[in-house]
């Protein structure tokens, strides 16, 4: 006992009302191995790591520790058996420190141990290169800095193997490089088990010993690394994926449909001057940078949730600085939140109720047609769930497509945080070709990514966010993604 | 179907654990419980006399409790209600007291008055809130506070009664001012059981069929998405404060306009107060609350003849209330750890927070 440990999942069952999420799952995981567990949207990884780490229970099936077959009730059960996991959505301990945080959940509670506590945090950040202030409230924590606390506070707990559900989503560069030294270190100093739920196969093709693949709640197959793209794509989707073309420019008129004249932007942390930016009918902008570099303030400031300090911004050739959201809004642009539960979905509310909430305009709601919408749009959009299914109850990768089905049909300019963020490579396609659809019908996109291969691949015009300043990539004909990877490094800006 | 049953625990287990409570307590000053329980329940049921009284009760409670409804859907805590009843009855004695008009007539106008002045009393609470971002719970103590201030300054001044100063009540309102009994013997306003159906019925189908109600439901439980898909989450909140004020002020003016037949200090008698009780009781269920607002007016309506029959305190009352609120808490502490250690289940019963609570739907 104690410092190896090999999970095996034996048949392992569980089911949402209709939906088989997990049906008959046999995995074995060996310890000191970093597992990719990869499948489409809605496939059932997030499930079945909830049931792993005693978030969710199941329906029927054993999990088999170090050859003794366990059962727990909770988190903090599962967290006892040495198996803890970082959602795919981080818990929020709103008000409390970090050094708060890190101490929750251990055994014999606060006071005497705050000392101790302190410097295990710290022992621990320091061996992980991670910048963690004790006495910061969590709430002023990255996305990725909240990653790095809560795998802290776990290993501190104990924790042999460690579950991680799409870490990569929402941190930045040098984040993700701290933590997959990090995990490389745990499986091959400390022989602790990795498994790492992701769409992002480069991440799969770097980190991983082996991966195993879900379709439509079954194990459909698993094969060691190292793999290529290609071959993990086919596993996953049983058959290889067309490139894309690159698509060309298709402006259509010479009229903008968004002007930034030398706009300025603010926030606590920044200051971004001198924004000028013409974007036509059917043209696609991508923004790049770094995580919080300004990216996402654009954004909102183009469709009026973020105020300029300076500048004037025109929509389809009316001034609207100053103007509100929703003012925005019947201007005819449309708007995408990275955050899908916290800003764009309600959760509690179902997709009929959705869709009846952006589509009404009578007084009264015609349920039925509401839901003869809904149903449409998840066959069109393809969405696994149901007109009455909440929203929380879908798949990452689902809400992710619902949040489109929301948009309205033909905006004049569609400003999008991160559209493919938490889809699975086929999804992604899928959703590209949608928004190319628009633009041939003239709406023009503006969206950031934190992807590079997906700016370069989509944009027409690429405007790269770096240290405060903006600059427009010169020659897009040319580029490749290590230049475009330098320039967001912030080599070669103009100054 | 096991939510259903779960819900239907949680609201009636409250009340009976505090029922039991009672009763150990009755046997601890050394009455018999089931004696109490007994002449409670002919104190509420023994003649229509006693039932009538049970029903002037009901009546109110059913008014704020449904218009509570609609602002804890919109997530919206509002305690100004006791603040919003009393502008209420404020409102309409001002109409009775002054104004001369035909009964078919006066009637109808008061009762406007009453929705004008709990309307205009919750409007003050959503500009605070909406405007200067102060909490609503802030604005609601500090407007209750107000109104019964007005109300004392009113009794105590202008409209005091010929006789002389107390700060009692204003004198009795002439008999064309108030709302008519159905008859001697049951003593009931059959135009405010009227109006409470009417309310019913309304919020039910606003809160299920209309936009509006779809708007304050996504307002209440995540405002910032409500914004972002195109909800005018200010105007939500307002129009949730006004409609609940408009509400409560009817209750108001029926305790004035019927049950009193003048205006007194605290004219409310903490009916506000209980509204919230109730509905933090039925989760924001909309079909609950007649039901749940008649148990507490039976116990409420049945307890005031204790103390010639048992020489016990009607007071015993406030006590069962009293468990009823620790009895409410504790049920959602319990739920609350039961969502924890079962986070699987999160989405079948998220019933805590109005921003969590779910309209009747
Ligand atoms: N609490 C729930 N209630 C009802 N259905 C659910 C619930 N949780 C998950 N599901 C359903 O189970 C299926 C699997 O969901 P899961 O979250 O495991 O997918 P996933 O593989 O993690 O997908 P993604 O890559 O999009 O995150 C989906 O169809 C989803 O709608
Ligand atoms: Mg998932």
């Amino acid at each position: 006992m104690g410092l190896v440990m090999n999970i095996e999942l034996k048949h392992i069952h569980k089911r949402f009302g209709a939906v088989h999420a997990n049906n008959d799952i046999n995995l074995t995981f060996a310890t000191g191995r970093i597992v990719g567990i990869l499948g489409e949207n809605g496939a059932g990884k997030s499930t079945l790591m909830k049931i792993l780490s005693g978030f969710q229970s199941m329906d029927s099936g054993e999990i088999w520790l170090d050859g003794k077959p366990v059962s727990y009730n909770g988190p903090q059960a599962a967290i006892a058996h040495g198996i803890g996991m970082l959602q795919q959505d981080p818990l929020d301990v709103g008000a409390f420190t970090v050094l708060e945080n890190f101490i929750y959940g251990q055994p014999g509670n606060l006071s005497p141990k705050r000392k101790v506590a302190q410097q295990q945090l710290e022992k621990l950040s320091q061996r992980f290169g991670f910048e963690l202030d004790p006495d910061m409230p969590v709430s002023q924590l990255s996305i990725g800095q909240r990653q790095q606390l809560e795998i802290v506070r776990l290993l501190a707990l104990g924790v042999r193997t460690l579950i991680l559900d799409e870490p990569t989503t929402g941190i930045s560069t040098e984040q993700k490089t701290l933590l997959f030294d990090a995990l490389r270190e745990l499986a091959a100093k400390d022989s602790m088990t990795v498994l790492l739920v992701s769409h992002k196969l480069e991440d799969v093709i770097a980190l991983c010993h082996e991966v195993a693949v879900l379709r439509a709640g079954r194990i459909v197959g698993s094969m060691d690394m190292p793999a290529t793209t290609t071959e993990l794509v086919t596993l996953m989707f049983g058959q290889e994926l067309a490139a894309q073309p690159r698509q060309p420019i298709n402006a259509n008129s010479d009229d903008a449909v968004l002007a930034l004249h030398k706009v300025q932007l603010r926030n606590k942390r920044m200051k971004i001057d001198n924004i000028s930016l013409r974007v036509r009918a059917g043209e696609i902008i991508g923004l790049a940078g770094l995580d919080g570099s300004g990216q996402e303030m654009l954004l909102r400031a183009c469709v009026g949730l973020e105020k300029c300090s300076r500048g004037q911004i025109d929509i389809a050739g009316r001034d609207m600085t100053g103007k509100s959201y929703r003012e925005f809004l019947q201007t005819g642009v449309a708007f995408g939140a990275a955050g899908r539960l916290e800003e764009g979905l309600v959760a509690g509310l179902t997709l009929t109720e959705h869709i009846a909430l952006v589509t009404s305009h009578q007084s009264f709601i015609d349920w039925n047609s509401a839901r003869q919408h809904t149903e449409d749009q998840i066959k069109h959009y393809n969405v696994r769930g149901r007109p009455e299914s909440r929203i929380e109850t879908l798949s990452g990768g689902n809400q992710q497509r619902v949040l489109m089905a929301l948009m309205p049909q033909e905006p004049v300019l569609m400003a999008l945080e991160q559209p493919t963020r938490g889809l699975d490579v086929d999804s992604a396609r899928w959703i590209w070709q949608q928004l190319i659809e628009r633009r041939k019908g003239g709406t023009a996109i503006i969206f950031s990514s934190p992807d590079l291969d997906e700016l370069v691949t989509y944009s027409d015009r690429i405007i790269v966010f770096c240290g405060g300043w903006v600059q427009e990539v010169a020659d897009m004909e040319n580029l490749t993604l290590d230049e475009l990877g330098r320039m967001i490094g912030g080599e070669g800006v103009i100054q | 179907m096991r939510t259903r049953s779960m819900v239907f625990g949680l609201t009636i287990l409250p009340i009976l654990a505090s029922l039991l409570i009672t009763a150990v307590l009755i046997m601890l000053v050394g009455a018999d419980p089931r004696a109490v329980f007994e002449k409670v329940w002919e104190g509420a049921f023994r003649d229509l006399r006693s039932f009538s009284q049970v029903i002037n009760f009901w009546i109110p409670l059913t008014l704020v409790s449904m218009g509570l409804i609609v602002t804890f859907t919109a997530g919206l805590w509002n305690i100004g209600v006791e603040g919003q009843m009393g502008m209420g009855a404020v409102f309409a004695t001002w109409g009775a007291l002054t104004l001369q008009l035909p009964p078919l007539i006066l009637i109808p106008v008061e009762i406007l008055l009453a929705m004008l002045g709990g309307g205009l009393w919750a409007a003050l609470v959503g500009i605070l809130k909406t405007r200067l971002k102060v909490h609503e719970i802030f604005g609601g103590v500090a407007l209750n506070a107000l109104a019964n201030i007005a109300s004392i300054y009113l009794i105590s001044g202008p409209w005091q009664p010929a006789e002389g100063g107390s700060v009692r009540a204003t004198p009795p309102f002439p008999a064309d001012a108030l709302l008519p009994p159905m008859s001697p013997d049951f003593g009931v306003s059959l135009l405010a059981l009227v109006i409470v159906g009417v309310v019913i019925v309304s919020v039910i189908v606003a809160l299920r069929g209309t936009r509006w109600g779809l708007q304050l439901k996504a307002t209440g439980k995540n405002a910032r998405s409500a914004l972002l898909l195109g909800v005018p989450t200010g105007r939500s909140a307002m129009s949730a404060f006004i409609v609940c004020g408009m509400v409560a002020g009817i209750a108001g003016g029926y305790r004035v306009l019927f049950t009193y037949g003048s205006l007194r200090p605290l004219v409310s008698g903490g009916i506000g107060f209980l509204g919230l009780l109730v509905v933090l009781l039925v989760s924001i269920r909309a079909l609950w609350v007649p039901l749940v607002t008649f148990i507490f007016a039976a116990i409420l309506g049945g307890s005031t003849r204790l103390k010639v029959a048992l020489q016990l305190d009607a007071s015993l009352a406030g006590v069962l209330q009293g468990f009823l609120v620790l009895a409410v808490l504790f049920s959602n502490g319990l739920r609350e750890r039961w969502r924890e250690t079962n986070p699987a289940h999160l989405s079948e019963t998220d019933i805590k927070t109005p921003e969590s609570l779910k309209a009747d739907r």
